[in-house]
């Protein structure tokens, strides 16, 4: 790669060992890549407080434990400051309710002990897949490095800014130095859509974006789709949240455009640069039966968990839930988990729409979700969500099975206690 | 026995042999694979319940989640890592995913290893050099 003089001296170690250890990931990483040289950024969506096999997770001494497991060294570096602005993803529990979770008491000295380094070290707090919910919206063309597949989208095709999927190790060294490989989806060819997929259907709410984003997904991989609405329509956030999660589950759809909705694509032109798709997909009435079938694993109509807010709930879809709560009680055989961002819950509990679920029975909680760390409640076999990205991971995590509906069938799942939804 | 030479480009370097389990999909360690297994887990994957510890994997690249680089260390801290990968496309999940499984990496090959290269297939990859030598099976 070809380094710039500032470049070149982090990675001498003249701005300490830590940026130094960051420097010599970020190298080896953009070879990797394929990568000539790197921009700057100053937009990090940190995965620090993740740690899906916390049995592996011996030191407890935070600089130990980052460079083992962030900076992947057995040295003992110390981090004095990151230099990108950040945000941070999920956590491994929810901070404050982590015993409703029945997390373990050393899972949570361990999340004390991260909290600490990132209040020491300049690291956001935020504990959310959804950063762009909470205050980290980037701006059109902005050069971002962020975590969390379903926000990836967001950035990317959304907002027009320009991000790779990060991962934890490639996250912490880029907010680290402040400087990101030049590949992928930072270069403006490689947005281009390379798959029409001509949508026959109406997708007018949650449950239809996340069908559509899961078939797109499985055929489309690493592509980028560019979606033809036949029925305009503009989707919400909501919807878009739906459609990201569920491409990022199936295939690894980073970037996409939906032809006269998001910014880069005014037009279909626009959206293939004038060139030829490379392939012409429709999706149909049989497409879509097949993808909710792909995402219904169970059989058993009673229900153990029924999971909501993956990724994490919208102001709206936490007022939506809290109507639908509202006088009702969940089912004694039932857990009800509802799931968002502290800060959105903060504003739940002012508007007492948290107030509404607790009376009901459920459990409004954030910083992550059950996948996560496998936290499931104790027993949990069958597993009720309105979430495509739940429903395709729940079964290989916590070895469960998912029925997958809306919102209003969940919830009426969780004070029934059985599943009675069905694709209409 | 026939053989077959791929070339491409290093990822990570060194040199590894070994036999190829192959996938023509998709992988996602996190919410995919258990680490320390070393198995497939994703439920409705072609290679589900397969170990690719101490095999060459051949793979056309990451899918999912950013959990990659995650996973991926803990599947080498747990003694199942690979001996190399050969990677049809890399992208960001599996450049520093290959990175932290430090084992010996290639892509970008003349030929799609996933098409030429079968399970069973014993595979010599030279990551230094981006050249990947396949005598097939039988």
């Amino acid at each position: 790669m070809k380094l710039t003089r500032d470049e070149q001296d982090m990675l001498e170690g003249k701005e300490g060992r830590a940026k130094q250890r960051a420097m010599e990931l970020l190298v080896q990483y953009g070879e990797a890549l394929g990568a000539e040289r790197f921009v700057d950024t100053n937009n990090v969506h940190l995965l620090i407080g993740f740690y899906p096999y916390p049995q592996m997770v011996t030191p407890r001494d935070s600089d130990e434990l980052i460079s083992k497991f962030l900076l992947d060294t057995d040295e003992r570096i110390v981090v004095d400051r990151v230099k990108s602005f950040n945000t941070t993803h999920i956590w491994a529990i929810d901070l404050e309710r982590w015993q409703v979770m029945e997390a373990s008491e050393s899972l949570h000295e361990l999340m004390e002990v991260i909290k600490k380094y990132c209040i020491r070290t300049g690291v956001s707090i935020t504990a959310t897949c959804t950063p762009y919910q909470i205050g980290n919206v980037p701006t059109k063309g902005e050069h971002c490095a962020w975590t969390e597949s379903s926000a990836v989208p967001f950035c990317n095709a959304v907002l027009g800014a320009r991000t790779n999927t990060e991962a934890a190790h490639s996250a912490f060294a880029i907010a680290l130095t402040g400087k990101v490989p030049l590949s992928g989806f930072h270069i403006d060819e490689n947005r281009l859509g390379t798959h029409l997929i001509d949508v026959e259907l109406d997708v007018n709410d949650v449950l239809e974006w996340y069908l559509l984003g899961y078939f797109a997904g499985e055929v489309c991989q690493l592509a980028v789709p560019v979606y033809q609405l036949k029925h305009a329509i503009t989707p919400n956030i909501s919807m878009l949240k739906a459609l990201n999660a569920a491409g990022a589950s199936s295939g690894g759809v980073m970037m996409y455009h939906i032809i006269g909705v998001t910014p880069e694509a005014p037009t279909l032109e626009a959206a293939f640069g004038g060139k030829k798709p490379k392939e012409v997909l429709s999706y149909g009435p049989a497409e879509r039966r097949q993808t909710y079938e792909n995402l219904n694993s169970a059989t058993d109509e009673r229900v153990d968990l029924v999971n909501m807010g993956c990724p994490h709930y919208s102001l709206e879809q936490l007022r939506d839930v809290a109507r639908l709560l509202e006088d009702k009680k969940v089912h004694e055989n039932v857990d009800l988990w509802i799931w968002t961002a502290h800060q959105l819950k903060a504003i739940a509990d002012r508007n007492g729409y948290t107030d509404i679920i607790a009376k009901a029975g459920g459990h409004l909680l954030t910083d992550t979700c059950p996948l996560n760390t496998n936290l499931f409640p104790k027993g949990t076999k069958i597993v009720a969500t309105d979430s495509a990205k739940h429903a395709h991971y729940a079964p290989a995590i916590g070895g469960v099975d998912v029925w997958f509906g809306t919102m209003e069938e969940c919830i009426d799942c969780a004070i029934t206690g059985k599943w009675r939804g069905e694709l209409k | 026995m026939s053989q077959i030479v791929l070339k491409g480009r290093k990822a990570v370097g060194g040199t590894a042999e070994g036999e190829a389990l192959v996938t023509k999909q998709t992988i996602s360690t996190w919410g995919g694979v258990d680490a320390v297994k070393g198995i497939i887990t994703e439920r409705r994957h072609e290679l589900r319940g397969q170990s690719f510890a101490g095999r060459v994997l051949v793979f056309p690249s990451a899918k999912g989640s950013s959990g990659w680089s995650t996973v991926a260390q803990v599947i080498r801290l747990a003694g199942n890592a690979p001996k190399a990968m050969i990677i049809g496309e890399i992208n960001s999940l599996t450049a520093i995913g290959a990175v932290v499984m430090q084992v010996p990496t290639v892509t970008d090959l003349d030929q799609n290893p996933t098409e030429v290269i079968a399970t069973g297939d014993w595979v010599k990859v030279d990551a230094d050099k981006g050249i990947v030598e396949v005598t097939k099976k039988g």
